[in-house]
């Protein structure tokens, strides 16, 4: 008990003098961080200045790298021993490790809950869509979401309701397939050569092009459909047509979308080039032989993300067909089901269905392709 | 104001330093602008000088030029093809007569109708053979608009290969015709001409003897470039290989050298956590040497082929200039090539041969593969965004809608800023677009704010909690969360908005289980402003939190664990060990994705468009503006306005317009305060 108590009272003080402590040497540590690097600096530009060729110059630079780092790490070990020594040590270690186990417990089943919940909200309407889909008694939007009656009518409706010729389901799945498979396979190609380009090869103008491509994104790019629709209209590539125009204007300004690849790119180690030159590859065989089949996974990713886009796109889709129902992608022809209330209270659970169908092989194929998605995204969210 | 020194500002408590920040913030603000201004100010100078050079470069080469070079200010590609670059020199004059062809026949057409963009609609007559009501068109303003803009890419992209041309002839001639040369050349010709004068009786070799001399040449050469090769060749590959296994062998023995090193240390340490530390020292140390050596390596390696390309090329090229000289001399007979010889050696000694066809072939893979690699990208890029963005820019000028976009009236023309007036409301507007407006701005940006943080925050939070140590299934929570990624956002998103529908079954289970009013509403045109906002922001995380749960795992990852064990020895909670290491470390991180995912959210077409379709509607501004509803974002209502029944295309570029200068604003400001901004050259 006496023992006990005298923890507690110690406690307050001892915990005030270690957290000053700790501010202090992390504030010292810093300031003298920052006036190193600063005087750094300082004496890396004399010694830059000093020199004319840019291998030295780079030389140089990277040799003051490795210094720097030293040198700052010797500052950061300095003032963790000096914090080491200078801690009061002890007492409010052993109590906090009485709670431990109890708090860790009540911690992980609140995230459990919590994550069971999220579960819960996140596959909420998928099983909804999948149980509709297969209800039979009405085709009208209803309050409540098991069906009465179970079947696969209205999956058999989407396929038999219209011809393939006349632009059933089947068509629009089909122009869907084709439009994806042709947008994924130029897509990639087109922003390989574009990210690799501007993140491996040094040329005049490259800072501009990116820049100006920079711009370009912060315009709306809405307002381009309306023209492209006109030209695309002009070429006979619209309406019943549409699936060429697609093509060509998905592929067109993909090269815009480098960023992720280019940060892959990045990160490959540039020796890899010097090494295969040294060994008389030209550019293109760099390129062929030794870039290419180290990028797997971001040639992986642009796969997926470019055979995505056009597989969920709607708004492009239905400005360039919305009349012929022989030229539309399924987004065009599911949404078209259910544009006006009639139609909902008569193709309700049949739009459920077609979601269904649609969504199955882009999950499982997502699901299976999840690992080089993550790396892609993570990737380029750091790297900008 | 003052300006504190780090350890001033050290110092201060928590609430100064954040006054402080502010403070800063507002007193920079008329530097940007004077820093912005200057900016401007320099960009125009320097465009000016650089054009005025280009003048000045292009009158000075006309004067110095010879008759070749003259002659290519007219038939572009003539000094090339003159001087023997014949592929180049033929692709000037091709494109230069497909432009003139062009122009000539379309691009003037379309220009000269710029200023008005037409002025002979189309016209109904009566034609008595067919006894019926025919329509004859004439011009068309889309069109005119839109060739006239390509035109006008045309003619700026010949200027470029005219200069281009002009370039490529200066070159030549610094190369071929230095004062040195032609003097050379000159003397060369007088000594010649003298040597015949003083000896009538010379005479050329006949026509026979000529070609078994030529022949017999081509033999001794081509076995001489061939020779040159294998040897060479050899020798640079041992060289090669000899580099690259003495260096795996350095390599492998400072790594067998390094284990040893290693194990013993590690032998003499107790704790678990120090030796993990040593581990990683080590590692890195390891990884620093290794890069030192293949630096050497790497060094030594290139000096070589560069000696092997110089050599070889270089000795395979003369031997190649004497097979041809020795050839014209077998032409010439041998007194006068003597002569001729002899001048030959000093013109040579003036410098280096011109680049020939092959060689510019073979650049395209190697020195301009990136012209290669970007011309398809970037030809793209020009005609479907380029070209479509000046387009519509120029369109915000014009009264380009429905009412002239038909079939009996096509033509429109410039109105000027009065677009604009109509948005804005500056001066006589109309009420209905500036209300609304205001309203939509307003909502953009809000929207903007909380659905970026929303999911900032919300998706971090996730990462955290599955990632925690003791959390089982990590894998198959992820795996559910991504669904939504997974599936296309015209499938979940519709079905959310049917849930959530007047006639959807939670406002069903709501009136029928919680005695919600019937009149309450969600997202319909029924709904409160307020509800409907609302609504979509939390739809919006359930469709965000996954892409930032995936990008916070990531970097979670990367955050050294021994940071949060030493915080946790100092004694710091959870909260504190947030708001420390991890907030600070994923904000420095993903600094520049929170700006692109700002101004992503602000053009958040799929989500609005979806869910609401921007209901419910703003009141008083009716079917002129597009019926704008109080969920619209900028880009919503643009895509609306197009769509109505007027189809205001001009006012929907005016809008664009709008947005561009928005985003490019915001994205000025915070490239400006953020303290992350990356070299790109770090990561390689």
């Amino acid at each position: 008990m006496e023992k006990e108590k005298k923890v507690v009272e110690t406690n307050p003080a001892q915990e005030k003098t270690a957290d000053q402590i700790i501010k202090e040497n992390t504030a010292l540590r810093d300031a003298e961080i920052k006036e190193l690097k600063r005087k750094n600096e300082a004496e890396l530009k004399q010694r830059l200045a000093s020199t004319d060729s840019k291998e030295e110059r780079k030389r140089i630079k990277e040799q003051n790298k490795v210094d720097l780092y030293n040198q700052i790490s010797e500052i950061k070990n300095k003032y963790n021993d000096l914090l080491a020594h200078s801690l009061p040590s002890g007492a409010n270690k052993d109590k906090r490790h009485m709670g431990m186990k109890s708090k860790r417990i009540i911690g992980n089943t609140t995230i459990y809950i919590i994550l069971i919940i999220m579960t819960f909200i996140w596959l909420f309407p998928f099983v909804c869509i999948l149980l509709q889909s297969f209800r039979v008694e009405s085709t009208h939007m209803v309050g409540y979401i098991i069906p009465k009656q179970w079947g696969f009518d209205n999956y058999i409706n989407l396929f038999t309701k219209k011809a393939f010729n006349d632009g059933g389901f089947g068509r629009w799945y089909f122009n869907t397939l084709i439009i994806s498979i042709f947008v994924a396979l130029i897509q990639t190609i087109i922003v390989l050569c574009m990210s690799y380009t501007l993140s491996r090869i040094r040329f005049k103008g490259r800072k501009f092009l990116m820049n100006f491509m920079l711009i370009l994104g912060m315009f709306p790019g809405m307002l381009t459909m309306i023209i492209l629709y006109r030209v695309l209209k002009d070429m006979g590539l619209t309406e019943s047509h549409a699936i060429p125009g697609l093509i060509l204007v998905y592929v067109a300004s993909s090269g815009m979308g480098y960023y992720v690849s280019k940060g892959f790119f990045d990160t490959l180690p540039k020796s890899l080039d010097e090494a295969a030159r040294v060994d008389g590859a030209n550019r293109a065989q760099v390129f062929f032989k030794v870039i290419l089949p180290l990028s797997k996974p971001i040639v992986i990713y642009t796969l997926l993300t470019a055979f995505m886009g056009p597989w969920g796109d709607y708004i492009f889709a239905t400005y360039v067909a919305h009349h012929e129902e022989t030229g539309m992608n399924v987004a065009v022809g599911l949404q078209n089901l259910i544009s006006s209330e009639q139609s909902i209270n008569a193709n309700y659970t049949m739009f459920c269905a077609g979601g269904v169908l649609v969504a199955i092989p882009i999950t499982i194929l997502f699901m299976i392709l999840q690992k080089y998605y993550v790396e892609g995204v993570t990737g380029g969210a750091v790297k900008g | 104001m003052k300006t504190y020194s780090d350890l001033e500002y050290l110092r201060l408590n928590k609430f100064q330093k954040f006054l402080y920040k502010v403070a800063r913030f507002f007193v920079g603000i008329p530097r940007w602008f004077l820093n912005l201004f200057i900016a401007i100010g320099n960009f125009f100078a320097k465009a000016g000088i650089y054009i005025k050079d280009e003048v000045v470069d292009v009158f000075m080469t006309f004067k110095n030029g010879d008759w070749k070079t003259r002659l290519s200010y007219v038939i572009v590609g003539f000094g090339s093809i003159a001087r023997g670059q014949l592929l180049r020199g033929f692709l000037f004059l091709i494109f230069e007569i497909i432009f003139i062809l062009y122009t000539a026949l379309y691009g003037w057409y379309w220009i000269a109708q710029m200023g008005t963009l037409g002025t002979k609609g189309p016209y109904k007559y009566y034609d008595p053979d067919w006894d019926t009501y025919v329509t004859k068109y004439y011009d068309d303003s889309f069109k005119i608009l839109l060739y006239s803009i390509l035109s006008i890419f045309f003619i700026v992209a010949f200027l470029y290969t005219w200069r281009l041309n002009i370039k490529q002839n200066a070159i030549a001639q610094d190369i071929l015709d230095t004062p040195a040369r032609k003097a050379l050349n000159k003397e060369c010709k007088a000594e010649v001409k003298n040597y015949l004068s003083s000896h009538p009786d010379y005479k050329k070799p006949d026509n026979e003897a000529v070609k078994d001399e030529i022949a017999k040449i081509n033999e001794k050469y081509d076995a001489l470039i061939a020779g040159l090769k294998p040897d060479n060749l050899k020798a640079y590959k041992k060289m090669v290989k000899e580099n690259n296994a003495s260096r795996a062998s350095e390599i492998a023995e400072l790594k067998k050298q390094n284990k040893v090193e290693l194990k013993q240390q590690l032998l003499t340490i107790e704790t678990k956590q120090e030796r993990k530390k040593l581990i990683k020292d080590n590692k890195q140390s390891l990884g620093e040497r290794i890069a030192e050596i293949e630096m050497k390596y790497g060094d030594k390696a290139s000096e070589f082929s560069r000696d092997f390309n110089l050599n070889y090329n270089h000795e395979k090229r003369e031997l190649e200039q004497e097979r041809k000289f020795l050839i014209k001399c077998a032409k010439d007979g041998k007194e006068v090539s003597d002569i001729k010889n002899e001048y030959r050696k000093k013109v040579e000694a003036c410098g280096k041969p011109l680049v020939s066809d092959k060689q510019d072939l073979e650049s395209m893979l190697d020195n301009q593969f990136h012209k290669t690699l970007l011309a398809l990208p970037v030809t793209g890029i020009v005609i479907f965004t380029v070209l479509p963005i000046f387009f519509m820019i120029l369109v915000a000028f014009t009264n380009y809608c429905a009412a002239n976009d038909g079939h009996f009236n096509n033509l429109f023309t410039w109105v000027g800023l009065e677009n604009f007036n109509t948005l804005l409301n500056w001066n006589t507007g109309s009420k209905a677009y500036s209300a609304a407006f205001g309203e939509i701005l307003g909502w953009t940006l809000i929207w903007a704010f909380f659905a970026t943080f929303s999911n900032y925050f919300l998706g971090m939070f996730v990462a955290i909690m599955i990632n925690k140590k003791g959390i089982k299934l990590k894998k198959v929570w992820r795996t559910i969360l991504v669904l939504t990624i997974a599936i296309p956002q015209f499938i979940s998103l519709l079905y959310v908005s049917k849930m959530f529908a007047d006639n959807g079954f939670i406002k069903a289970w709501l009136v029928n289980y919680f005695g919600v009013s019937p009149k309450f509403s969600f997202i319909g045109d029924a709904a409160e402003p307020w509800v409907a906002r609302l609504t979509v922001i939390l739809i919006n995380i359930w469709i965000g939190i996954p892409y930032l749960m995936l990008i916070a795992t990531g970097i979670l990852m990367n955050i050294p664990s021994d940071l949060y064990e030493s915080a946790q020895i100092d004694g710091a909670n959870v909260w504190q060990q947030y708001t420390k290491i991890t907030l600070p470390y994923m904000l420095f991180v993903t600094g520049p994705y929170l700006l692109t995912s700002f101004i992503g959210n602000m053009n958040n077409f799929n989500v609005i468009y979806l869910l609401t379709g921007g209901a419910p509607k703003i009141g008083d501004v009716g079917g002129a503006a597009g019926n704008p509803g109080y969920t619209d974002l900028l880009v919503t209502w643009l895509f609306k306005i197009t769509q109505s029944d007027g189809a205001y295309y001009n006012m929907a570029s005016v809008i664009g317009i709008l947005v561009f200068i928005i985003v490019s604003v915001i994205s000025l400001i915070v490239f400006n305060i953020m303290p992350s901004t990356r070299n790109e050259e770090d990561y390689q």
